[in-house]
């Protein structure tokens, strides 16, 4: 029989890579987006605008059982018109993972300013609908909404 | 993967001046990056980045999509209507790949 040839790894080190193992396993990237990093993104957007108190229309469930599909709708009273319109319209989360959760280009085109999609919560936390109209104003909405279930996996 | 499927429901015909409702969804799994798969490994990322919606080949609507958007990415956006034509819309995958869709509408 040929004696096989191992390496051999002091208990201790072993134990220290298995440890580092099950801690990696267990919290995968875990860096969140906090409400600074999101009223940083805010500032960077409006570059130190002030934002005005357009009334934003922002519907979204108060208690999500589920955070993997959570509706979110806004609209947005605006002629809409080649002289003013609104022209973006950014969505934030505070809690999840990154503090962007989409943007949405609207054009005259469209005759009304509103949306709905559908977005991932990790938790309770805050959302921010952040509005840039076509002169140049801002308008923001913010709404807390509960997660039961986070939605990022992991 | 399974199978990307667009789907887009905007109604055939719409009389002038009137704001109609456009509805769309792709089944799409969005693959945040974040999650693991059965076996611990973590599923890659890929997502819809973009979507973009052209009347008659104008851009009315675009939107930057993140991976804090849900699976199958579901977008409802308005629209006001001024003459019959075609919509087309463009989803684009991360690293590039299209997925189209287009509706013809009439003027009632």
């Amino acid at each position: 029989m040929v004696a096989q040839k191992m390496t051999l790894i002091p208990r201790r080190q072993a134990m220290r890579l298995l440890t580092g193992v099950a801690a990696s396993s267990l919290f995968p990237l875990r860096s969140f987006a906090t409400p600074d990093k999101v009223a940083s993104r805010i500032s960077e957007i409006t570059n130190g605008k002030k934002v005005s108190d357009i009334d934003i229309y922002l519907d979204m469930p108060e208690i999500a059982e589920n955070g993997n599909q959570v509706k979110i709708v806004f609209e947005i009273d605006s002629p809409m018109n080649e002289d003013e319109y609104v022209k973006t319209v950014f969505v934030f989360a505070d809690g999840n993972p990154e503090p962007d959760v989409a943007k949405f280009n609207f054009t005259p085109a469209m005759g009304a300013c509103g949306a709905t999609t559908r977005m991932r919560l990790s938790k309770t936390q805050n959302v921010i609908v952040l509005a840039e109209m076509n002169n140049g104003v801002f308008a923001r909405a913010d709404t807390k909404v509960k997660v039961t279930i986070g939605g990022c996996g992991g | 993967m399974a199978k990307v499927k667009a789907r887009v429901k905007v109604q055939k015909k719409a009389s002038v001046g009137e704001v109609i409702e456009i509805k769309t969804l792709i089944s799409h799994p969005m693959h945040s990056g974040r999650a693991v798969d059965a076996d611990g490994k973590t599923i890659p990322r890929n997502i819809i980045k973009s979507f973009t919606a052209k009347f008659n080949g104008n851009t009315v609507f675009n939107a930057d999509l993140k991976p804090s958007v849900a699976s199958n990415p579901f977008i409802v956006f308005p629209f006001k209507v001024t003459e019959a034509g075609t919509f087309d819309f463009i989803w684009v995958e991360d690293g590039g790949k299209e997925y189209t869709a287009s509706k013809n509408m009439k003027i009632a």
